[in-house]
C-alpha cells in the first residue's frame, strides 16, 4: 500500500498548495484599489484615505470613510440576499423595483398627519392611518418585501421558468405597482420616530485608536444582517443546502434535499433584505418615490460578482460580497475624489464589473488545470 | 440457501416501442454479490434504474427485502437500504468530503429546520473514519472537491456508498473512467463490502474484475436475461459466448 503522505493513485499532497480561500483576492484587490486612488489623489496634490487639513486633529479622511460606509449600507443590504440566490444557481433582478414598491408602502402607513399644523397634504390613507407606531410600517415594508420575493420564489421552483424571467417579470411588475400606488406622486411627511431610523445612531458612534466608526443606523443594520448570514451560510444546514443546489442541483435532489423548498425560502429571504433595505431608504430621504431604487439590483449583482461570487451558483460567500461591496464604495468615492466626471464614472464601473468576471473567470481556468 | 434481499418478477421496461428490458428475473440473496454483464445497449442499466427507481418500470414487480415494494424515486429507495453509485457522479463540487458525504444526511448540533446548526467536526471525524474503513486516501478532505482527479472523485462517491450502506449496493460501472491504482482502491472497498456482508449487484465490462469479486455472473442480451451462472461454474470464454450470443439462453443453467 501507498504512504498515508501519497494521495490517491500515488500522487504527492503538498499542503501548501491548498486552494486559497478567494475572499483573500478580493481582499488584495480592495487593497490595490484604494492604492491607486491614494496615488491618483497625490498626484493631485490630495489624499484619498488620510486627513490633509491642518485644522482637523485626525490620521483619516473621516468625512470620506463615513460616506463610503453610509452609501454602500442600503444597498448593501440587498446584495446580501442576492448573494444567497446567486449561490443556489439564480438571479434576482427585481430587488430594485421591490425597493421601489415597498418604499411607497412603507411611506403609506408612516405619515404624520399634521405637517406645520397643516393636514399633511400627500396623505394616501385617512386618518387611522396617520401617526401609527413605528413598528407598523416596518412590519407592512416587511410583509410587502416577503410578498414579493415569495412569488419570486415560488415562480421559479414551481413554474420551472428560468429565475431571469421569472425576477424579470417581478421588476417590471414591481416597478408597476409603485407607480399604481399613488399615481405616481411621491409619498412624504413621516412621523419623527420613522424619520430617524435611518437618521439616527442608535448604539452611537465608536473609536478604536485611530479607527472611527459613525453608527449610523443604515451601516449597523448592514453589518449585524452581514455577520447573521455569514454565520447561516457557512454554520447551518440553510448554507449547505445552497451551496449544494447551487454546485449540482441533480445531486442535491438526489440526496433528499428538498430543492424546490429551499429555493422559495432563499428567495423569499431576499425579498424581504431588499424591504429592509427600503424602509432605511425611506427613512433617510424622508420621502418615498416610484423611481426609488431603480438599478440597485445590478449594482447588488455587481458586489456579489466583485466579491467573487460565480454566476453559475455554488462558489462564494457573504463575506466576499461585503468585500465587494467595499470595492464598489471604494470605486465610486474614488471617482468623486479625482473629480471624474459622473459620466466617466458609470463606464469605469461597467468595465470594472467585467473585468472583476474576466479575472475569476482566468483564475478558475488556472485552478482547475492545477 | 439464504434469504433473498430483491427480486424481480417479468420486469420490463419499454422506451415507445423500444423495448429495452423484456421479463426479467432476477433474484440476489443476502450476502451475495453479483456482476450484471452484456454488451452495450443490453439492459444492464435499464434494468439498475428500475430498481432503484430512477425511472418508473413499465411492468412486472421488484420486491426488496421481503416486501414488494413500489418506490416513487431514487430517493425513497435510498431511504429503504438501496445505496447505488451511478455512472454520472452525483456529487456537489463547491463542497468538500465531508459535505458530500452526508449531503442530505447531516448531523447536528442543534436542530431549528432549515437554520439547524451543523455538527461539522463529528460529521468529519466520521468520514475520516469512512475513508478508513474503505482505504480510500483523499488528501485533503476539507478542499472542495473540484479540485480533485476523476478517479477521487469517484472513490468520495465510493465511499459514500459504502459508509451508509445497510442492504444493498448498487454499482454501474463504479471504475469504468478509473486508472489502475484508483481501480484497485474500488475493488477493494467492494470486497470490504463483501466482509460486512452487504449484498452488492456490480455492472462492469470489466470480466477480470467480474470473476475477482462476485459470487455470481448474470449476462444480459437485447433486454434480457440469458444466463446466470456460478463464478466457479464457468469461464470467460463462456461469458463471452453468451455477451455476443454465440450461446442463448436455452443453453444457459440458471444459478
Amino acid at each position: 500500500m501507498a504512504e498515508a503522505t501519497h494521495g490517491l493513485g500515488g500522487l504527492k499532497y503538498d499542503p501548501a498548495k491548498r486552494t486559497r480561500a478567494p475572499e483573500w483576492n478580493v481582499f488584495g484587490a480592495l487593497v490595490l484599489i484604494v492604492l491607486i486612488f491614494e496615488i491618483l489623489n497625490r498626484m493631485q496634490g490630495g489624499s484619498f484615505l488620510f486627513n490633509m487639513r491642518d485644522n482637523v486633529d485626525a490620521i483619516f479622511n473621516q468625512q470620506r470613510l463615513d460616506i463610503m460606509i453610509l452609501q454602500v449600507a442600503i444597498v448593501g443590504i440587498i446584495a446580501l440576499g442576492v448573494t444567497q440566490v446567486i449561490i443556489i444557481g439564480g438571479i434576482d433582478l427585481s430587488s430594485g423595483s421591490v425597493v421601489g414598491v415597498t418604499a411607497m408602502v412603507v411611506m403609506s402607513f408612516a405619515q404624520t398627519a399634521l405637517v406645520n399644523g397643516n393636514p399633511n397634504p400627500k396623505a394616501i390613507f385617512g386618518d387611522w392611518a396617520m401617526d401609527l407606531p413605528v413598528i407598523v410600517p416596518i412590519v407592512v415594508g416587511l410583509a410587502c418585501g416577503l410578498l414579493a420575493g415569495l412569488i419570486n420564489g415560488l415562480l421559479v421552483a414551481y413554474t420551472k421558468i428560468p429565475p431571469f424571467i421569472a425576477t424579470l417579470g417581478m421588476m417590471v411588475s414591481a416597478r408597476g405597482a409603485a407607480r399604481w400606488w399613488s399615481n405616481g406622486q411621491p409619498v412624504s411627511f413621516p412621523t419623527e420616530n420613522f424619520g430617524s431610523l435611518a437618521n439616527g445612531d442608535l448604539l452611537g458612534s465608536m473609536t478604536f485608536g485611530v479607527l472611527h466608526w459613525p453608527g449610523q443606523n443604515p451601516a449597523v443594520v448592514f453589518v449585524l444582517l452581514a455577520i447573521l448570514f455569514h454565520v447561516i451560510m457557512t454554520y447551518t444546514l440553510y448554507g449547505k443546502r445552497s451551496y449544494a443546489i447551487g454546485s449540482n442541483e441533480a445531486a442535491a435532489r438526489m440526496s433528499g434535499i428538498n430543492v424546490d423548498h429551499h429555493k422559495v425560502l432563499v428567495y423569499t429571504i431576499a425579498g424581504i433584505l431588499a424591504a429592509v433595505a427600503a424602509v432605511l431608504l425611506t427613512s433617510k430621504n424622508l420621502t418615498a418615490q416610484a423611481g426609488m431604487g431603480v438599478m440597485y439590483e445590478l449594482d447588488a449583482i455587481a458586489m456579489a460578482v466583485i466579491g467573487g461570487i460565480s454566476l453559475a451558483g455554488g462558489r462564494g460567500s457573504i463575506l466576499g460580497t461585503v468585500l465587494g461591496a467595499m470595492i464598489f464604495s471604494v470605486i465610486i468615492s474614488g471617482f468623486t475624489s479625482i473629480k471624474l466626471d459622473a459620466y466617466y464614472q458609470e463606464m469605469v464601473k461597467g468595465a470594472i464589473i467585467v473585468g472583476a468576471v474576466v479575472l475569476d473567470q482566468w483564475r478558475q481556468r488556472k485552478r482547475t488545470r492545477g | 440457501m439464504s434469504k433473498i434481499i430483491l427480486e424481480t418478477r417479468g420486469l420490463t421496461k419499454h422506451y415507445g416501442g423500444v423495448h429495452a428490458l423484456e421479463d426479467a428475473n432476477f433474484i440476489l440473496h443476502e450476502g451475495e454479490h453479483v456482476a450484471v454483464v452484456g454488451d452495450n445497449g443490453a439492459g444492464k442499466s435499464t434494468f439498475v434504474r428500475q430498481v432503484t427507481a430512477v425511472e418508473q418500470r413499465s411492468s412486472g414487480e421488484v420486491i426488496f427485502d421481503g416486501q414488494p415494494v413500489n418506490f416513487s424515486g431514487p430517493l425513497e429507495a435510498r431511504q429503504a437500504g438501496i445505496e447505488t453509485v451511478f455512472q454520472t457522479l452525483a456529487l456537489a463540487d463547491d463542497l468538500d468530503v465531508p459535505s458530500n458525504l452526508f449531503l442530505g444526511r447531516e448531523l447536528f448540533k442543534f436542530k431549528l429546520g432549515p437554520f439547524s446548526w451543523l455538527d461539522r467536526k463529528t460529521m468529519r471525524d466520521r468520514t475520516m473514519e469512512a475513508l478508513k474503513t474503505t482505504a480510500v486516501k483523499i488528501p485533503n478532505v476539507d478542499n472542495p472537491i473540484r479540485n480533485m482527479s476523476g478517479g477521487q472523485r469517484q472513490c468520495v462517491s465510493i465511499a459514500r456508498t459504502a459508509a451508509f450502506a445497510s442492504k444493498l449496493v448498487i454499482m454501474d460501472e463504479p471504475t469504468a473512467a478509473l486508472g489502475v491504482q484508483e481501480t484497485a482502491q474500488v475493488e477493494n472497498i467492494i470486497r470490504g463490502l463483501k466482509e460486512r456482508g452487504i449484498p452488492m449487484i456490480l455492472i462492469s465490462h470489466n470480466l477480470r474484475q467480474v470473476f475477482d469479486l462476485v459470487d455470481r455472473i448474470v449476462v444480459f442480451r437485447r433486454g434480457r436475461i440469458v444466463a446466470s451462472l456460478r463464478k466457479d461454474e464457468t469461464d470467460g470464454n463462456d461469458i463471452v459466448s453468451y455477451i455476443t450470443g454465440v450461446k442463448g439462453a436455452s443453453d444457459a443453467a440458471f444459478a
